[in-house]
Parts: structure tokens; sequence; C-alpha cells
């Protein structure tokens, strides 16, 4: 449907390996890894796909205010996560749940957001430099490049110690590619030459518009516009999805400045469950898509490479696991007390949070713990 | 112990040079502040003395300013940006109210936000459409910003090193027709609290507040007042959020009565606010209603209309007639 001459793919719909000149460059990548490594990918494509479900399960039964599904997305984000390195920034947007848990997030920090207990709240030092969803669209992409800006003043790009040097990535959507931050982002980004990659799932809908009303021309060629060298992949194809990653944010954090990747994938499901996507997509662009699902395409690869049934037992199993605790964990979540407000709207002391935080707890103490 | 006679935008660029000296994670960043030394010159001669690296000379983008300023921030750095001038503020003001004001509770404390915004703001310059001002109350209104504005070259050089080293981010609205009036400063005075609203005039009859340019005026109607017979209290604001309402309460109970001046309109603004606490925590003091005196509900005029629109002194004091008629 939208992929072009320049779409890099290296894992055929079929799940065969595509060995031609323009892959060149990627094809070590996938060469240098492991079998426990190719096999990582498809164990985390496959748990966060069944946490999904159980999220959006909790959330019609009342058990969370909003689920954002990844459903379809797994490819894009679990490649691209594995692209960085451990001690990477990675700036999400919001629906980026796999990319979280391979940084180290709790799951359960995600959902407890959603249930709305929290707006995040987690501290990226701790959790894989992995900072919190921004749902402002957009907004995040200054904030990756400001980061981006400071790792180049103090010189943490291109010295060639692997220890130090240091790239970010910043994931978005094609609706977000409008927003006037995204165009300014590249703009600092270009300018400053920051080390960093834009990473960009174009899902092809922003909740009901096409992303034919967000750009008449490849997104990818909006990167190029800016002066960043730019990437078109088969976002649905998780081993081009870490190879261009990884091969883009090591230059970034050898000092050749920022990178942009355009990664081809499709939202499965709705934008998040408030909307009903039947009611603005046809079912066969769903069947297309489907045909191309990341999560059965690299299975097909690894059965073929000789992964056997224990392993894919035990994906299971995990993923499982993981659905069940996710539910229990739900269950079993207590709201937060309504002090909670005032905490943290500024880091010393404040006469308005002061004043308002103790007129609130002899409010509710007048009730006599009846409230 | 020693003062100098210095203007206030010298007196900012005093306190930015102390603090690039004394801090290496200080940065300046925004349009013109490198080799031009910004439009008002509050930035001249930083950027031969700190370098490109400490001195930024950015891309013509407000939101670009601000939201790159929270990603070094993030970094552990302390971005001091410039808005070159008040009407330019609002293609930045989603980066500042919804995420730099917001980013520290977001994160319920585990990152911190040390941004300050400088913004001139405000009339009597005769400048065109978007260059005269006064947006500081939508920023007040914004939980998790402080708000300052100083109105001597003291208060401009020390309180801007007090915004800086705040964790929190600080809107510093800089009166820009106050940029070259003179005032002693004393670089080695004890800075007043950085959200102290203060006394600078002592009275009896009429408290008047304001802030930034208008406490000139002020000072100016209390001595037309004085040779007229009527003592007032001036109240420079200082801080705009919080407001210390303590030495204001303190000073209607002597006078009973309250004129808030401002230039930005009065229509749910700065002085609205303080009418209704002042209402509410000195109401037996009272005598007359708190009364406002603010540039009109219309969008600021062309400058040829700006003396009619901006309050000056007789207008403080037409208000301080019906405040004493009562």
């Amino acid at each position: 449907m939208s992929t072009t001459e320049a779409t890099i793919q290296l894992l055929s719909p079929e799940g065969t390996i595509v060995r031609n000149a323009a892959n060149e460059p990627y094809l070590p990548l996938i060469d240098q890894l492991s079998d426990q490594q190719l096999q990582d990918f498809h164990r985390h494509m496959v748990v966060i796909r069944r946490f999904d479900i159980e999220a959006g399960n909790l959330q019609r039964q009342g058990q969370l205010a909003l689920w954002i599904p990844s459903l379809g997305q797994e490819g894009a984000q679990v490649g691209s996560a594995f692209g960085a390195r451990d001690h990477d920034h990675i700036f999400p947007a919001y629906r980026e749940h796999a990319v979280a848990r391979i940084r180290g997030v709790d799951p359960m920090r995600i959902i407890e957001m959603l249930r709305g207990i929290s707006h995040g709240g987690w501290d990226p030092a701790e959790r894989g430099n992995f900072h919190l969803y921004t749902l402002v669209i957009g907004s995040q992409t200054l904030h990756a490049t400001g980061y981006a800006m400071g790792l180049g003043l103090e010189g943490r790009i291109g010295t060639g110690d692997p220890n130090s040097d240091t790239a970010v990535m910043v994931y978005f959507g094609d609706g977000a590619s409008s927003q006037g931050d995204v165009s300014e982002a590249m703009v600092f980004a270009a300018s400053y030459q920051t080390p960093q990659v834009f990473f960009l799932q174009n899902n092809h809908w922003a909740i009901s518009v096409p992303v034919e009303r967000q750009s008449r021309t490849p997104l990818y060629l909006r990167g190029t516009g800016f002066g960043i060298p730019s990437f078109q992949i088969d976002g649905n194809d998780v081993l081009a999805s870490y190879a261009v990653t990884r091969h883009s944010m090591d230059a970034a954090r050898a000092g050749e400045g920022p990178r942009f990747i355009e990664a081809l994938t499709y939202r499965m499901g709705a934008h998040t469950t408030s909307d009903d996507p039947t009611k603005y997509r046809e079912n066969d662009e769903l069947t297309y898509w489907s045909e191309r699902d990341p999560v059965a395409r690299y299975e097909a690869y690894l059965r073929a490479r000789g992964a056997d049934e224990a392993f894919f037992a035990d994906v299971a199993t995990e993923a499982e696991d993981l659905a069940a605790d996710t539910r229990k964990r739900t269950l079993e979540i207590v709201d937060p007390p309504a002090s909670k407000i005032f905490d943290h709207v500024y880091s010393d002391d404040h006469p308005l949070m002061r004043e308002q935080k103790a007129w609130l707890e002899r409010y509710e103490a007048s009730f006599g713990g009846e409230a | 112990m020693s003062t100098e006679n210095l203007a206030l935008a010298k007196a900012i660029n005093l306190g930015l040079q102390k603090a690039l000296a004394d801090d290496d994670r200080v940065l300046l960043m925004g349009e013109d502040i490198g080799p031009l030394g910004g439009v008002f010159r509050v930035t001249e001669g930083l950027h031969a003395e700190f370098g490109g690296s400490r001195v930024l000379d950015t891309p013509l983008a407000e939101s670009g300013i601000v939201g790159t300023a929270i990603g070094l921030a993030m970094r552990g750095f302390r971005p001091v940006c410039e808005i070159q001038f008040d009407g330019f503020i609002f293609p930045g003001f989603d980066q500042i109210t919804s995420q730099l004001a917001k980013l520290t509770s977001r994160h319920e404390g585990a990152m911190r936000f040390p941004v300050v915004i400088r913004v001139p703001y405000g009339g009597h310059i005769g400048a065109v459409e978007h260059h005269q001002e006064s947006p500081e109350a939508y920023f007040a209104h914004t939980a998790g910003l402080r708000v300052l504005s100083p109105a001597t070259p003291q208060d401009g050089y020390s309180m801007i090193q007090q915004a800086i080293k705040s964790d929190d981010p600080v809107m510093f609205f800089e009166p820009k027709s106050r940029y070259w009036q003179k005032g002693e400063v004393d670089r080695d005075a004890e800075p007043v609290p950085m959200h102290a609203s203060r006394v600078v005039r002592t009275g009896t009859e009429v408290t008047v507040v304001g802030h930034g340019a208008m406490v000139s005026t002020l000072l100016q109607a209390a001595a037309i007042a004085a040779d007229e017979g009527t003592s007032i209290e001036v109240i420079d604001l200082r801080s705009l959020s919080p407001i210390d309402y303590d030495p204001i309460v303190e000073s209607v109970r002597k006078t009973g009565r309250l004129v808030v001046a401002q230039e930005a309109p009065g229509n749910v603004s700065v002085g609205s606010e303080i009418a209704a606490t002042i209402a509410e925590r000195a109401f037996y003091s009272l005598e007359a209603p708190v009364l406002r005196v603010s540039g009109f509900d219309a969008p600021f005029p062309p400058a040829k209309l700006e003396s009619a629109y901006l309050p000056d002194a007789d207008r403080v004091l037409e208000a301080v007639d019906r405040a004493l008629a009562y």
C-alpha cells in the first residue's frame, strides 16, 4: 500500500531474509545476532501482544479508564528498542509499551496511568532511561532534541568510547508529523547536529484521519528536507527495525548527527478504547496488513531456522503469566491519597499548595472519616 | 559594601554574568542573544566572555527554545531562555504550560526542571503590535510555575540569580520600559527573599500595589498625592506567583483602602486575584472596595494610543480619590 522503492525490508512477509545490494549495510548486523537474541525479539513481541490484549480487556471490564492498543506495531517497537544501547535515552510517545518493558519499566506503571492513579511518575534514571509518555502530540520530540543538545555540549559523542558516547531516540507518529514542534525539533537537531534518531511509526491512522491527510509525500522525505539523513523501513519487519535503528544510533553516537526513520506499520486496533475503527476504515485494508503481521512473519523465520516447539510453548507461557499477573495486580490497585494532588507541583515550599492541602485535610476530617 | 548606579538592563546582565560564572551548568539560549547581545542588549558581552556553547543563539522558534530547554534541564543543565518580546511567547505557550509547568509533578518529583524564561514585557516604548503586551496572568494562573517581575536594578541583579538557582521553572518578566532607568545596586547585599513583596514607600491613607514598570508610576503618584496632602503607601509585589500577601494585608489594616495597578488588562488579572484575596483576608479593615487600575480589556492599541491605554499616575490618583470618597 504505502511501501516505496526506498523501503528497507530484511525479512519478507513470508519470513525469508531478503539479500540484495540495498540491504548490504544491514545484513551483517543481523548475522551477528545470536540465536538467543533472535529469540528474544520474538519473545518480546508475543508477550507484549498478550499484555496489550489483557489491558484492553481490563478496560472493557471497567478497570481502566482507557487503553491505548499497540497491536500490529510490535515489530517496529521491539526491533528499534533493541537498536539502542542501555545508556541511550528513549523518549516515547504513548503507545510504546514494548519499548517500555524492554527498557525496564514495569508495564503496571502504564496500567496505573491509564487507570487514573498517576500521570506516569517513574524515574527514567531507574527505568532504562525510558522517559515518560507524552500525550500532547509531538511535544516530546523537542525534549529529546534538547537532551541530545546537552549530550553534544558535554562532548559525549564521537569519542569512540562506547561507555561514554550516548544517543537519544524519540518516537512519534504520522499524526505528530504535522505538528509544529516536530518540525522545530528537526530544525534544532539539524542545526546543532544532535546525536539522535527520530523514529516515526507511520501506523497510517491518526485516530480517524488517514496519513494522506497529513502528508502528500512519503514521511521520511520530511527528514531529508531538514537535512537529516532519512530512511523508510518495513516497520512490520523486526529485523529491519533493529538493524536500521542500530545503524542510525551508532552514527548518532559517533557524532555524525541526527537520523530519521519512518517505519511503515499499521494500527490493527482502535486508536484507543474510545473509538470504533469500523466507522472510518475498510476491511480490505485490515486484510492487507494482517497478511503482513510482524509476529507471524518472524515466527515463520525462526521455525525455518530451527527453533523448536519448546521455545514457542515457553514464550506462550510467559505471555499468559504476564497477562494473569497484570490482571491480578490491576485488581489490587489502591487509589492514592487525595494529598497526592499537591505533592511535587513544586520542588519546595509553596504557600498555595501548603494552604490548600491543609484545607482539604480539614475538610475531609470534618466528615469524621465518613466522607 | 559599595554601590553602583546601574540601569536595570545592565543589572540583569551582571546577574546573568555572575550566574554563568558561578555554575557551568547554566546556559543562556534565545534569538539574537549571542554577538548582538539581545535586542535590548541584556546579554551584551556574555557570548564573548563565555562562548557559543554557554550562550546559544537559537533558531527562530519559541516552542523550540522552551522545548529544548526542557530536554537540557533533563540532562542537568539550568537553561535561561530569552523570549524576544512579550507577544512572541505564545508559540511557546504549550511547552511552558502543558510541559514545563507539569513535568515535576508528572515525574512525581523524580526530575527537576530549573528553567528560567526571561520575558521583556509591557508598553511605553512606542513599538508595533505584539511588542508591548503584559501576558503575566496566563502564567500566574498556571500551577507549577513561579512568576517574578523585578522593578528595580537591585532586584534585577539579585532576582535573576535567585530564579536561576530555583529548582522550579521561573517566568521572569522584565519591565522593558524601565531597562534604562538607573538605580543603586549593591552586588554584595543580602538578597530579599525571592517571593517577598515589599513596602517601598510608607503612607497611612491608601495602599497602592503594583509590579514591574508600574512601581515607578505608583511612586510618582504617591509623590504627587503627598504634595496634595494625601499619604499613600506603595507596595512592590515583586512576585506574581506565589503572591506574598502578608505585607499587603498588614498595610490595608492600617490604611483601610487598596488600589491595585497594572499595565495588563484588568479582566481576570493578577489585580483581580489580589482584590479577591484582600476581600477575604482583610474584609473588616476595608473602608472602601478594592479598586483596580489596569490596561483596558481591548487588544494593545497602535503605539500613538498607548498613553490612553496604559494607566499613568493620574489614573492611579483617580482611583485613589474614589477609594477615599467612600
